[in-house]
């Protein structure tokens, strides 16, 4: 797919048709993005700070506690990943507290491409399609996490990872060509990239499009991005690669929210969305289930469309819910580390 | 002395027109002194409705006034002072003629009032950086807080012979009022009324917009009851009002809450100053948010 | 049961520390009024709370009489530097009792637990802590070179905002010198009591500030008071109108903070999730009992249908219950007849042809409660879109243009408050200089701060409370002054 110009058609993609319709051009797409109501910054943090101030106690506690390891991608995104770390991070996944086997399993485990067949051997079998607990392998692409490289580099991340097991695929945005307000080319981007997430049976990886709000910097930016990410076919968008301070917090992931809320008004559709990166505490975790549950609906928390983007949060969750069971505080010596 | 002077016939000035009261009412003003050129003039006689018809014109000219830049508003009543002083002889004549004052202290009542009228011109485009203010808010807003004219102020100007004179005591109440983009209807001295009843020639010939200022003339014990109760006016100033039942006057006012000022006796009824401006604003605070992203 | 269900979280009121009986405060002591005692209770439950003296006239002349004393003895002789001492003490007194006041005023007052922690108490200590500063820096307030205090205040305040209506009186009466008398509103004396323990812990001087609980009755013997120098009342506009005729004449000072219909203006290019937020926060911020509240929705036709739906959708998610439960939106309403008002008010509106919209919420059986309220279809000349309902009634109107916006919104003889959604800048600096209302919040509603004056035009009063403005209510120029005077040279 060539990099489009203004004026020149832009792949094709069923939602931005569908929306936009026909004539689906840079300019109408442009158009189409800068139309979109603005939003007022101090609003909406004040909204979300609001949000945050949500008393969530006993019950609904635990309920949202067993949720949030439910939403959970276990991730580990480093440059000294190895086959062992991954290993240890499908373990904690499979089992997160040795000491209560009723904690729930995670929705997936989060891994650059080329760890991924390390990941899947590790699942095993509940990695096998229609296993109880099942765990998802999800893998970063398109040159996490800067997204730096060529399409072509980008595509065949995204379809080795794919060939490898990967059911879900996290990709970047070009943020670079969003900034210079080449909505086209990003637009293309995310559709080549879903091409890429074709498996050979024609079902799709999941795509997740990450827009790393910290760069787009302003909301405005981060909604007319959240619309372009749907418009070219995500299955989620999700806020950051966790590489770029802010990653992600509670007005940008409720910006996001909004967006996708009013996608499902317009078509019905229900789009997810993950928060990943800086969520360290339960307590914050908590705070992003109300503001879900708040702005699009409780049906939203489940891991088709909600997922946390998470390292340290699990161990957090654990000792909280080990207080709740015990009725007395925990310590991190009580929690494994993976 | 051979010559037949040719007497003036005062009318009401409401609306930017001379008109004569609806009532066909008119009353006779004697001069107390022989150096006019009659020795009484008869001024017309504003009625209820008079009234009634000077707040519509009052109203009606708010938002014109009002809306004009402070610099224009300035200029606008430099230009009376402007005119006025190219007629200091005419106002001299009448004030000896019909206060009884001597020629020297009628002159320096209207060399008073034409400079009264340049100090407050100045003020038109500074009383909102003196008295508004930016306020430093906890939390991420913009805020600011600035005077705005009230809207239609009714006035009974001084009414007691002397100091500070009907001239003077007429500029004291009206041009403060002015300032900020007021709109007024007042009841000049009833005793005295030529004075103001001239100046409404000052101002229909200085740029001041028709309906900016309506000046009847008559019986402030008959006309202000209604002005005080018309729900149409937003402020009454009572600064001339000492001899009337302005208890009353300040009671009808306050049917429709409008801002009053009391009744001052003496020679520094009025005296020019910064909170006769300000006391006929609204402080209007706007809040609006700052936010980078 | 479902996340949104939220399992109670309720604030623990045995943080509070109650006597049975409350006396008045006058003199710096609880004394036994000689009116008939009655009781206050709580608006969420009509569980009885405590029971309160009611001051008769002879209880309200010896409060007058306390705080001469104190103005001619104590306060007015103190230097600026003592009084703003005494006034940041009361200050950090009630930062230190803020959850204890906090907790008082929701139980009291039957408003939102979250409210009263996040909003009330907090302005309380802010509103102490600004015009302390004030107290020794008078000579810059910009009314001359030594202004001078008026005496003895007589304050009477309203239910809605006890103890911050409270604060909004004292601190500037105090910081300008003056002593005070005030009474709070029959229905929610509570906090104000507490604060009179507040003033004892801060070894405040005795006299300098009374608290005279009671009805109507007993507000009407303090404002007319012949010893009294300054009014300050904050209530209905009907109310207003009787002590603006009755201090008529005299020489008392008189500011007033009276009711409002505010318009709140939301036009097509408006960021529209925010404006939703600020239009619910504008009208059922505190059960919608304020006066400043957004109470017309004037939302430009092309978008009408759009935010009434998020409007309804935002609705939903509101939780209506126990004011002392941290996740409650909007509590109870805080009294009988206040709640019969609404719903004269509300049926008023139904008969008039208006389309009435409440989301699903099981109201409690106990207490005084009215769900959050949508009128649709409301025209110009209905009682709903023209009369102050004082409750969580939202009364939708449309507009084409800025100019019919700004016509609809004037076309009241209020002027308190009004709101402007739009992303155009300079669309909201023109609407709000024509708008006549004495507070415009753009792109937000319903703020407030101490530096920032708050007062209305027209028939909602006048005065300024906050800022500088707000010390001008409690301050006459010098008798000396003279420096801003003009002084002609044919003089």
């Amino acid at each position: 797919m060539e990099t489009t110009r203004a004026g020149t058609t832009v792949a094709p993609a069923s939602r931005a048709l569908e929306v936009i319709g026909g004539d689906l051009t840079e300019r109408s797409l442009r158009r189409y993005l800068e139309g979109i109501p603005g939003v007022d910054a101090v609003g909406l943090e004040a909204r979300a700070a609001a949000l945050g101030t949500r008393s969530i106690k006993t019950t609904s506690k635990a309920w949202a506690l067993d949720t949030i390891i439910r939403l959970t991608d276990l991730t580990t995104l480093e440059g000294a990943d190895t086959p062992g770390k991954v290993k240890s991070l499908v373990a904690k996944a499979l089992v997160p507290d040795p000491d209560d086997m009723s904690t729930p399993r995670v929705a997936a485990v989060c891994v650059y491409g080329d760890m991924v067949p390390h990941a899947v051997e590790a699942l095993g079998s509940a990695h096998d399609d229609g296993a109880t607990g099942r765990i998802n392998v999800a893998a970063v692409a398109t040159a996490f996490p800067s997204g730096r490289a060529s399409r072509s580099v980008k595509l065949s991340d995204t379809s080795d990872a794919v060939a490898a097991g990967a059911d879900e695929i996290d990709m970047v945005i070009d943020r670079g060509a969003f900034l210079s307000g080449r909505y086209g080319q990003v637009f293309d981007e995310i559709v080549a990239v879903k091409e890429a997430c074709k498996r050979p049976d024609g079902t799709y990886a999941h795509l997740k499009v990450i827009l790393e709000t910290g760069e787009l910097n302003t909301y405005d930016n981060v909604r007319r991005a959240s619309w372009l990410g749907i418009l070219a076919g995500g299955d989620f968008i999700k806020t950051s690669t966790g590489k770029v301070t802010p990653a992600a917090t509670l007005p940008v992931t409720l910006s996001m929210l909004e967006v996708v809320r009013d996608w499902h008004r317009l078509t019905g559709e229900k789009i997810g969305v993950k928060p990943a990166g800086g969520i360290r505490a339960s307590k914050d975790a908590i705070k992003y289930l109300v503001t879900v549950a708040e702005t699009v609906g409780e049906e939203w928390l489940q891991p088709d469309l909600f997922r946390f983007g998470a390292s340290s949060l699990l161990n957090d969750v654990l000792l909280q819910r080990q207080k709740l069971t015990s009725g007395r505080y925990s310590g991190p010596a009580y929690v494994t580390i993976d | 002395m051979s010559r037949l002077a040719v007497p003036k016939t005062y009318k009401l000035y409401v609306g930017g027109k001379f008109i004569r009261s609806e009532s066909g009412r008119v009353y006779e003003v004697a001069t107390t002194k022989g150096s006019f050129s009659v020795s009484s003039v008869n001024a017309a006689k504003a009625s209820r409705k008079d009234a009634r018809d000077a707040v519509v014109a009052a109203r009606a000219a708010v938002s014109g006034w009002s809306g004009t830049t402070g610099y224009n508003r300035g200029q606008v009543l430099y230009r009376i002072a402007e005119i006025l002083d190219g007629r200091r002889a005419q106002f001299a004549e009448e004030i000896a003629a019909f206060e009884g004052v001597s020629a020297s202290a009628a002159q320096a009542q209207v060399d008073e009032a034409i400079d009264l009228w340049v100090w407050y011109a100045g003020w038109a485009d500074k009383y909102v950086q003196v008295a508004g203010n930016g306020n430093a808010v906890s939390g991420p807003f913009f805020n600011l807080s600035v005077p705005e004219p009230t809207g239609v102020v009714a006035v009974i100007a001084p009414q007691s012979a002397g100091v500070p004179g009907s001239l003077l005591g007429f500029v004291r109440a009206v041009a403060p009022v002015l300032v900020s983009g007021n709109t007024v209807v007042v009841i000049p001295s009833e005793k005295a009324p030529l004075a103001a009843l001239s100046l409404g020639e000052v101002f229909a010939t200085s740029d001041v917009p028709a309906g900016v200022v309506n000046v009847l003339s008559g019986s402030p014990a008959e006309i202000a009851p209604w002005l005080a109760a018309h729900a149409d006016v937003n402020a009454l100033d009572l600064l001339g009002a000492g001899e009337l039942e302005w208890v009353d006057l300040q009671i009808a006012a306050a049917d429709t809450l409008k801002r009053v000022l009391p009744p001052e006796p003496g020679p520094d009824a009025g005296a020019p100053s910064l909170e006769r401006i300000t006391f006929f604003t609204e402080t209007k605070t706007v809040w609006h948010t700052k936010g980078l992203l | 049961m479902t996340f949104l269900d939220y399992a109670p979280a309720p604030e623990s009121a045995a943080i509070l520390n109650l006597r049975d009986e409350y006396g008045l405060f006058i003199n710096g002591e609880f004394v036994p009024g000689n009116g008939e005692s009655f009781t206050t209770i709580s608006p969420a439950t009509e569980k009885h709370i405590a029971t309160v003296s009611c001051a008769s006239e002879q209880d309200v002349d010896a409060a007058v009489v306390a705080a001469r004393r104190a103005y001619d003895k104590t306060w007015s002789r103190m230097s600026g530097a003592d009084r703003g001492k005494y006034l940041f003490r009361i200050a950090r007194l009630v930062q230190e009792r803020a959850r204890e006041l906090a907790v008082a005023e929701s139980l009291d007052n039957g408003k939102p637990i979250k409210e009263s922690r996040d909003v009330d108490i907090p302005l309380v200590a802010a509103w102490f802590f600004y015009y302390a500063g004030w107290a020794d820096k008078l000579e810059y307030a910009g009314l001359g070179p030594n202004p001078r205090s008026l005496g003895v205040a007589a304050q009477v305040i309203p239910w809605n905002f006890p103890l911050l209506m409270l604060a909004w009186k004292i601190a500037p009466a105090l910081a300008a010198g003056n002593t005070v008398v005030l009474k709070p509103a029959e229905t929610t004396p509570l906090t104000a009591l507490l604060f009179a323990e507040i003033l004892q812990q801060a070894d405040l001087p005795a006299g300098v500030v009374n608290i005279v609980t009671g009805a109507g009755a007993t507000g009407s013997a303090l404002v007319n008071h012949p010893d009294v120098n300054k009014v300050a009342f904050t209530g209905s506009t009907a109310v207003g109108r009787q002590i603006a005729r009755s201090t008529a004449g005299t020489s008392k000072k008189l500011t007033l903070e009276l009711g409002g219909k505010g318009a709140n203006i939301v036009f097509d290019d408006a960021p529209i999730d925010q404006a939703v937020e600020g239009i619910v926060n504008g009208i059922f911020f505190n059960q919608g009992q304020v006066c400043c509240a957004g109470s017309r929705l004037l939302v430009q036709e092309s978008i009408h249908d759009d935010v009434v739906e998020r409007l309804k959708a935002r609705l939903s998610t509101l939780r209506v219950g126990d004011p002392l439960d941290k996740n409650t939106d909007v509590g109870a309403i805080n009294s009988a007849s206040q709640l019969g008002r609404m719903r004269e008010l509300s049926d008023i509106g139904e008969q008039e042809g208006a389309e009435r919209w409440s989301p699903a919420c099981n109201l409690p059986s106990e207490g005084f409660w009215f769900p959050p309220t949508i009128f649709t279809n409301v025209s110009t000349s209905s009682r709903i879109a023209r009369d102050e309902i004082f409750g969580p009634v939202l009364s939708v109107l449309t507009f084409r243009t800025p100019a019919e916006a700004i016509a609809k919104a004037n076309n009241t003889p209020y002027g308190l408050s009004a709101g402007i959604w739009t992303d155009k800048g300079s669309r909201i600096l023109a609407v709000a200089d024509k708008l006549r209302a004495g507070v415009v919040w753009a792109n937000t509603f319903n703020k407030f701060d101490p530096a920032s004056p708050f007062g209305g035009y027209k028939e909602s009063g006048y005065g300024r409370e906050g800022g500088k403005q707000g010390l001008h209510a409690y301050l006459a120029p010098s008798a000396f002054a003279g420096s801003s005077a003009f002084k002609g040279d044919a003089r």
